[in-house]
């Protein structure tokens, strides 16, 4: 098929604007933020220049964009190695223990940090009772980094007044870049609405990265940013797969809906290894409001059961045949596992699956009134059930909404659960993304520490947050924890190599022409039918996306095959990719938004390919209950305990795939 | 569930060069409509009702409507959300009413100040791990033990 391009016949030639700076940080998410706060205090002295590109508001952009009501990683009494045998456990025996172990020594500093800045910590009270963030600072609560106790959900979370989580955490960060302004001079250094879609190497190191480009969604402008060394930060894939809502409701992700791969693609495009891309996250979450159950579980001690009340956790011929096929996995229960146990009971017409909210509701309820008597009794039970609403309302408010039109109340009725659609990341409990260089004081193989942590194997490129491989259950502290350690080593290149000048091959020009390709072809083409929809010259952003996700889901193991693929389902896909890949060239675009959206969509493609050729390359089916490989129904360590690497030629569009061995770094 | 705008209360922002609900939309779903002055959800079907747009409304003209493909209708959560604390107002479909406020923040919005009190980065500790809070604390960071 002839190959589209863009002279600016047709469409506006947009306005060119050049900005060199020394770190260039992509995404404003939680890691950004963790980038900006660090680094700044690193280069500040040196007159180092920070710039950050969001595509987004960064006061709420991101996957904490409407808030959390827990920071599910808090080490505080823990030891960090308990915390490597945790995420160890819940992703299947396969992790970079050094980058694990690492986040663990780091986490609790942001978090002390959050408390500073303003965020409402939970603490418990004197009486054994949970105190909201307010209540213990009138109480004359300690802070966390003074000792103060925390109310743990679970070992590793505790529980928040998250509504304005990341407005104080972009507080802070923008603070950071007006003092990183004032230090070197510069007159901005915080770019909103711009959104980043392309890498490109350096004109004299075909290896290292040195510039970014991407446009404005609010006008017509395109940015080319040369840096010294890139921190990317910009989210895992959301809505690649068809999704469990038919129409509208498909803006109700369970992750954030604005989550395009930016953060695969670029990286990929870039040349950097992946690492565990065949790792996928299936949450099994409140049905169709996909709300958190996190809380529900941990913190008010809720049983999901099938519709006759057994736990399919324990059924006997579940477990037993699971066992057969995964092993030891089964036993540790891990979210996989517990997902295939009750896919296991749906299979079988065992359902609604319900979460028996009323039960934990009323068991709490004669504690209570157990304890305290009628009347303070009902009062702690009024708060808690707020707090249960809380949960909801601040990170999930559709779900609320759910409840009110459904007429549910937790405490006088079950409600259903249901496992989503597959999501590709690497913060929450997933671990695809990149591999990076890890530190060089935990024993780890040698070649896993190339000099600076979380570099990839791309020189100057820097890996945090979602597209990290191999190191998942971060979280949002987490992902502002690493952001921090991406931004420190990141200082540390640019200092080791004072010289360099970054410059690229292609011309500022040329690069808006590429940019603008989407534009050029709507314009060109929009006249010779009477409606622009339907035009057999292109292809509108949000038709692409919708085959993309049937191709996904039908073939890589969606919903419709309850999560079942095999080698000859991922080569009959991978065809049907190769076209869509093509036809994405002539995708079209009638304004900026839609401009992003195509973009967007050229990094979803390239994310669920890896994927898929991720899944067809390790042949087992390492994550039960979030992928099966019909063809290798097994867990099958004696060949498949190893990562699964590869990387990309974004010139030749070619693959190359290889095991790395895994070493376990904690006893 | 997308948001909606409501006619009689949105006034466009007074037709600043961008509207608040376009200014913090993460998923930029929000414009505005030049010639009656008002704003829209130009994709309903990517509205992630983060509620950011409600939130921040200075007319509270906007609201959330359930998605219709799995919702029924009626219910209805309104947030009121100031600058410690947030009241939410969660309207079930039989019509009963449930209130509740939480803490947001408990520090004044704008206050944040990132390095006053903090320690000076030392150099020779930038290859080693630990943030520049730990080395000035004079914090060693943990290994693995064997």
């Amino acid at each position: 098929m002839e190959k589209e391009t863009c002279t600016f016949s047709y469409c506006q030639r947009p306005e060119i604007v050049e900005v060199e700076t020394d770190l260039l940080i992509i995404g404003g998410g939680m890691s950004a933020c963790g980038t900006a706060f660090e680094a700044t205090r690193w280069a500040n002295p040196k007159g180092i220049k920070i710039t950050m590109v969001d595509k987004a508001a960064t006061e709420r952009s991101g996957a904490v964009a409407m808030g959390l009501s827990a920071i599910n990683t808090y080490c505080g009494e823990n030891d960090p190695a308990d915390y490597v045998k945790y995420v160890r456990n819940d992703l299947m025996g396969i992790t970079r223990e050094d980058l694990v172990y690492d986040l663990g020594r780091h986490v609790d500093d942001s978090v002390h940090l959050f408390e500073e800045w303003g965020l409402p910590i939970w603490k418990q009270g004197d009486d054994g009772f949970s105190l909201d963030g307010f209540q213990a600072k009138d109480a004359g609560k300690a802070m966390l980094k003074d000792g103060g106790k925390p109310v743990r959900s679970g070992k590793w979370q505790i529980m928040i007044n998250g509504e304005s989580y990341k407005v104080i955490v972009a507080e802070a960060a923008k603070k950071a870049l007006e003092i990183n302004r004032q230090a070197t001079g510069v007159a901005q250094n915080h770019f909103e609405r711009v959104f980043i879609v392309k890498l490109y190497h350096d004109a004299n190191d075909p290896k290292r990265v040195a510039a970014a480009a991407g446009f404005s969604v609010r006008e017509n402008k395109i940015y080319l940013f040369k840096a010294k060394a890139i921190c990317l930060g910009a989210g895992g894939a959301v809505n690649v797969f068809r999704p469990r809502s038919v129409k509208e409701g498909q803006g109700r992700a369970w992750y954030p809906v604005w989550n395009s791969g930016s953060g695969y693609a670029l990286g990929m495009q870039a040349g950097a290894e992946l690492t565990m891309m065949e790792n996928r996250f299936v949450p099994a979450r409140f049905k169709d409001g996909y709300g958190p159950v996190g809380a529900w579980f941990l913190f008010f001690k809720a049983k999901a059961t099938d519709s006759n009340g057994e736990d399919y956790c324990t059924n006997p011929e579940y477990v037993e045949d699971a066992k057969k096929k995964y092993g030891k996995y089964v036993d540790a229960l891990g979210t996989a596992i517990r997902n295939h146990l009750m896919m296991r009971a749906m299979k079988d017409g065992k359902g609604p699956i319900l979460m028996r909210t009323h039960e934990a509701m009323q068991a709490i309820n004669a504690t209570f009134k157990e304890k305290l008597g009628e009347k303070e009794g009902a009062k702690k039970v009024k708060h808690l059930e707020a707090e249960a609403w809380e949960d909801f309302l601040d990170m999930c408010i559709g779900q609320a909404g759910l409840w009110a039109c459904k007429n549910i109340e937790p405490d006088k009725s079950p409600s259903e659960i249901m496992p989503t659609e597959p999501y590709l990341l690497g913060s929450h409990a997933g671990c695809a993304g990149f591999w990076c260089s890890g530190p060089d004081d935990l024993g780890a193989p040698k070649e896993w520490s190339w000099g600076y942590n979380r570099m990839s194997t791309v020189p100057g490129l820097f890996m945090m947050g979602d597209i990290v491989g191999a190191s998942g259950h971060k979280f949002s502290s987490g992902s502002h924890a690493e952001g921090r350690i991406a931004g420190k080593n990141a200082i540390a290149f640019i200092l080791d190599h004072p010289d360099y000048k970054p410059a690229i091959k292609q011309t500022a020009d040329e690069i808006a022409g590429e940019l603008y390709i989407p534009y050029e072809t709507f314009e060109k083409n929009k006249v010779a039918t009477t409606d622009p929809f339907i035009n057999p010259n292109y292809i509108r952003p949000h038709m692409l996306q919708a085959r993309l996700q049937k191709i996904a889901d039908e073939y890589f193991g969606g919903i419709s095959t309850w999560y079942m693929t095999s080698k000859t389902m991922l080569d009959e896909g991978l065809k049907q990719l190769e076209m869509l890949k093509e036809d994405s060239q002539k995708m079209a675009a009638s304004n900026l938004h839609e401009l992003m959206r195509c973009w967007e969509n050229f990094h979803r493609i390239l994310s669920v390919e890896a994927h898929a050729r991720h899944i067809l390359f390790r042949e087992e089916s390492r994550y039960p209950g979030y992928y099966y490989r019909g063809d290798f129904d097994l867990i099958d360590d004696n060949n498949w305990k190893v990562f699964v690497n590869s990387k990309y030629d974004a010139e030749n569009n070619t693959w190359e795939l290889k095991k790395v061995p895994y070493v376990q770094l904690v006893d | 569930m997308p948001s909606y705008v409501i006619t009689e209360k949105c006034d466009g922002c007074k037709a600043q060069d961008k509207t608040a609900c376009q200014y913090i939309c993460p998923n930029d779903l929000m414009v505005l409509n030049r010639d009656i002055m008002k704003a829209f959800n130009q994709e309903p079907d990517q509205c992630w009702e983060c509620y950011n747009c409600v939130k921040i409304c200075p007319q509270q003209a906007i609201e959330v409507r359930g998605y219709q493909d799995f919702n029924p209708l009626g219910g209805n959560i309104i947030p009121l959300r100031g600058t410690d604390a947030i009241m939410w107002t969660v309207k079930f479909r039989n019509g009963s009413l449930k209130r509740f406020k939480f803490p947001i923040r408990t520090t004044p919005e704008g206050s944040i100040d990132c390095y006053t009190g903090k320690p000076e980065v030392d150099y020779s500790k930038i290859k080693q791990p630990g943030y520049f809070t730990h080395h000035g604390a004079g914090k060693v960071m943990p290994v693995i033990k064997k």
